[in-house]
């Protein structure tokens, strides 16, 4: 049954998967180093990304500039829900925090059941052509530009991190807040941005993926907890660890569908979560990481 | 309103709720009063939880779930003494509670929340995929009334004095714990948890004994509420759940004695309202629009009113409780200079 | 000798908070540990009460060895502390703040204090009595029942320190407990210091306020760089041409 060239197409299927959870689990770290507040409202951002692009580019609009206008679109809710709900309850404990961002999350699944109801909706593919065939299992090309989003992001990141003089400052400025307010910068500011780049990210992951998925008002949910899964199997401050985590999470939950039961694959991620937060907290791959120092 | 002694205020009230089902005829009514009853049990534990010991739990849910399928389970395929398999429904998510809280309960409280969403969303996925157990999707029918020696509680009558009768014991109980050493070591621990340790508090036992207070009540709801419906599905004990507890927490009050009654009735209350007027603005939706309004509320009061509608017209805590300065990235540096 | 510290050394990433620190407190006395800003007096304090875990070095308490234990249980050994950021339960009132300081003297559990028990009363009854006589010292038995954060800055660092001794400590370590304070109550300060050391409590002293320093303390350490620069009296401390160039600079004179 289990012929080599099934198991690599399951391989590919899990890299798939694995990319778009590495991509919401970097917005999530990114967004949670920033500001300390672990954001439940992040799925919501991939699902309303996706929907928007979806219905912008079913009024006529090229596909490029409904990807644009919906990232855009949902970079600005971002902003504004930092603004409105994150700002203003600035001084809170983290419990408030995490139930503002958990009001934010069910708020925004009802809004989008509202625009877009239970339907099931989907984007053509970017580029046109077959699946490419490699040992015997396809990849389609849909694929090749989630990993490319992904290797995109991933590179920006470390880019902006490590080599400008602004993303040092921001790593800086998680470390200490005092020190940053001596450099100047602004943390509220950069909590705002951090919530602008989390919304961008999460639209374009929603997007990338909207041709290969069954788009729904309530896929973000899901969606949100496998980039936690991602985000804490690398131990929610690495940025590395996540895609990692992410590619993990999509390999294994890929093999597990395919060779056990599909009905439970959400219940390995979940397994997944459970366990590392019980036996290593500070992430599976956090912790290599230190020990090699 | 002079006339009303305020000590009596709270008493009269619950003498009036008492004395509800021999003045009316409704079912529905009962079955309302009965359900907030319920729910303000499991509310109550996580009143603790999140107002006392500062934790907060996103999968209160699925306690009550397994409360409710322990009882199934052994009434209907073991055929169990019903009072045993009540017990039964208690234990078991306190046991969990145990397990899940010892290493998650030492870290931020973000670790919890997201271990308690993950293990809610586990819990019903088994309901609904334990189909030899659990019967799948379809769940669990006859369930026999909860019964001690030869009485049944077989009406809703009698199901509304069991609850009520728990209840006041329970609130009794709950009293005296916020007014104990251990109600004030627990907000210690709120406030300040390096002056609790200080002050001797074991916090990392007495936040996992919090939990699993608040797992073993919402399981003890949740094998009530299965001899109450006599039937159980996965679907009253979804996400969507644990977050209505949360909410009625947050509602009613958090740190108050009455705010878990309190906010069970109100989210009771809005959720059947909505379920009635929903469908007649939009045409064609359905009960789960109420999302919407559950995410707004909880949002706007935890930005504007963190103590619950229950504190509204008698502010608790003075306006001065934080110093500039000390908001969430402060915490986490604090712990993460004084932590690991 | 209630306190021997050995050996103690904290590095943080390649930064030395504490080395090699040692010293002896006698029991009834009172030990300062002064240095400028960043000296590693904290630092000591965290170690001590558990709060850090040392790279090296023992700490014990009258022979009973301290490293390895929670901060919980070094409180339970007898000794406990104030911080130089306050840390009062701010949403308490004043009295429930010493009550709950004095958590260690009760025994009622999670269980038992929700069931209707006589012998609790008792006890709560008892520990309530002790910690209004401790506000009666410090003056502040008519603020009993405010929430503890709108008292007057001065007054919490009293009643800081009235909640860890509510505790009954044998060794109470305090962090620059006369920061912010004028001079009116320093001096207040200084004599219920003065007060408790009567009582036979010894005490562990971070303070920058030099006069109030030499006035109450019975030996001195001065720290700088995580490093102890010299130990002995407050006389032979001023007498110390290392300390002089530290702490008190080239032609520093103390009062």
């Amino acid at each position: 049954m289990d012929t080599p060239s099934q198991l690599l197409q399951l391989l590919f299927t899990g890299l798939t998967l694995g990319s778009i959870y590495a991509l919401i689990g970097l917005a999530l770290v990114t967004t949670f180093n920033i500001t300390g507040i672990l954001n439940l409202a992040q799925g919501e951002f991939v699902t309303i990304g996706a929907l928007l692009a979806i219905s912008l580019y079913a009024t006529g609009l090229p596909l490029a500039a409904a990807f644009i206008i919906a990232v855009l679109l949902v970079a600005a809710l971002g902003g504004v829900l930092e603004r409105c709900a994150i700002q203003t309850a600035r001084q809170a404990s983290a419990l408030t925090l995490i139930i503002i961002t958990l009001g934010l999350s069910i708020f925004l699944r009802g809004l989008a059941l509202l625009v877009w109801g239970t339907e099931t909706y989907s984007l053509p593919a970017f580029s046109e052509g077959g699946p490419l065939f490699i040992g015997g299992a396809a990849i389609t090309p849909q694929s090749f530009w989630i990993f490319g989003l992904t290797a995109l992001t991933l590179a920006g990141l470390y880019a902006f991190f490590e080599l400008t003089y602004w993303g040092k400052a921001v790593k800086a400025a998680v470390l200490n807040r005092t020190a940053a307010r001596l450099m100047g910068i602004n943390p509220n500011r950069l909590s705002l941005l951090a919530f602008l780049a989390s919304g961008a990210l999460g639209a374009a992951a929603g997007i990338f993926i909207a041709p290969v998925t069954m788009t729904t008002y309530d896929m973000g949910f899901m969606l949100g907890v496998k980039g936690f899964v991602a985000a804490v199997i690398g131990g929610l401050n690495n940025i590395g660890g996540a895609v990692l985590g992410g590619i993990l999470l999509g390999i294994l939950e890929s093999f597990s569908a395919g060779l056990i039961s599909s009905g439970l694959k959400d219940a390995f991620a979940i397994i997944i979560l459970i366990g590392v937060l019980l036996v290593r907290p500070q992430g599976i791959i956090g912790s290599l990481k230190e020990r090699k120092i | 309103m002079a006339f009303i002694n305020k000590n009596h205020f709270w008493p009269g009230i619950i003498l009036f709720l008492l004395i509800i089902p021999l003045i009316t005829n409704s079912n529905y009514l009962l079955s309302i009063l009965i359900i907030i009853g319920l729910y303000t049990i499991i509310v109550q534990g996580l009143g603790i939880l999140m107002g006392y010991a500062g934790q907060i739990s996103f999968g209160h849910a699925a306690f009550f779930g397994l409360g409710a399928y322990t009882v199934a389970i052994l009434t209907t395929r073991f055929h169990s003494p019903t009072v045993l398999a009540l017990l039964g429904a208690a234990l078991l998510p306190g046991v969990i509670a145990a397990l899940i809280g010892r290493p998650t309960l030492k870290l931020q409280e973000l670790y919890l929340a997201l271990a308690t969403l993950g293990f809610g969303l586990l819990v019903h996925i088994g309901f609904t995929e334990g189909m030899e157990l659990t019967g799948g999707p379809s769940g669990i029918a006859g369930i026999p009334y909860l019964s001690v020696g030869s009485f049944v509680f077989d009406s809703d009558i009698k199901f509304f004095y069991l609850v009520a009768g728990i209840l006041i014991l329970l609130s009794a109980g709950i009293k005296g714990l916020i007014e104990s050493r251990v109600g004030r070591a627990l907000r210690a621990i709120r406030e300040s948890e390096h002056a609790a340790e200080t002050a001797g508090i074991d916090t990392a036992a007495l936040k996992l004994q919090a939990f699993i207070f608040s797992a073993l009540l919402a399981g003890l709801a949740g094998g009530l509420y299965a001899y109450y419906i006599t039937f159980i599905s996965p679907s009253p004990f979804s996400f969507h759940a644990s977050v209505q507890f949360v909410l009625m927490a947050v509602v009613g009050g958090l740190g108050t004695f009455v705010g878990p009654l309190l906010g069970a009735a109100m989210v009771v209350a809005l959720g059947e309202f909505l379920r009635w007027a929903i469908p007649v603005v939009i045409p064609n939706a359905g009960g789960e629009y109420q999302i919407i309004f559950f995410g707004l509320i909880l949002v706007v009061l935890m930005i504007f009113q963190p103590e619950g509608l229950g504190a509204l017209g008698k502010r608790l805590k003075p306006a001065t409780q934080k110093l500039p300065g000390e908001g969430y990235s402060t915490k986490i540096e604090a712990e993460k200079e004084g932590g690991l | 000798m209630l306190l021997k510290i050995e050996g103690l050394t904290k590095i943080f990433g390649g930064i030395t908070a504490a080395k090699d620190i040692c010293c002896q407190v006698n029991e009834g006395n009172i030990f300062a540990l002064i240095g400028p800003n960043g000296a590693g007096k904290t630092t000591i304090f965290n170690l001590i009460t558990g709060m850090l875990k040392p790279d090296g070095g023992t700490i014990a308490i009258d022979g009973k060895e301290l490293i390895g234990l929670k901060p919980y249980q070094i409180a339970a050994a007898g000794i406990t502390r104030t911080f130089q950021n306050l840390q009062l339960f701010g949403d308490m009132t004043v009295l429930e703040n010493v009550i709950t300081g004095a958590y260690l003297k009760g025994k009622t559990g999670f269980i038992k204090s929700m069931l209707p028990l006589p012998g609790k009363s008792r006890e709560d009854l008892r520990i309530k009595e002790e910690a209004r006589a401790l506000l009666k010292d410090i003056g502040l038995e008519k603020a009993a029942g405010i929430p503890a954060a709108t008292l007057p800055f001065g007054q919490q660092r009293l009643l800081e320190i009235a909640r860890a001794m509510a505790s009954g400590p044998r060794l109470l370590l305090l962090d620059e407990p006369a920061a912010g304070l004028n001079s009116m109550e320093t001096k207040e300060l200084a004599g219920y210091l003065m007060q408790l050391r009567s009582q036979g409590l010894t005490m562990l002293l971070i303070e920058h306020d030099v006069e109030t320093v030499m006035e109450v303390a019975d030996r001195i350490m001065v720290l700088n760089f995580g490093c102890a620069i010299c130990e002995g009296t407050p006389a032979e401390i001023q007498r110390d041409p290392a300390v002089i160039k530290a702490y008190l600079g080239e032609d520093g004179n103390v009062a």
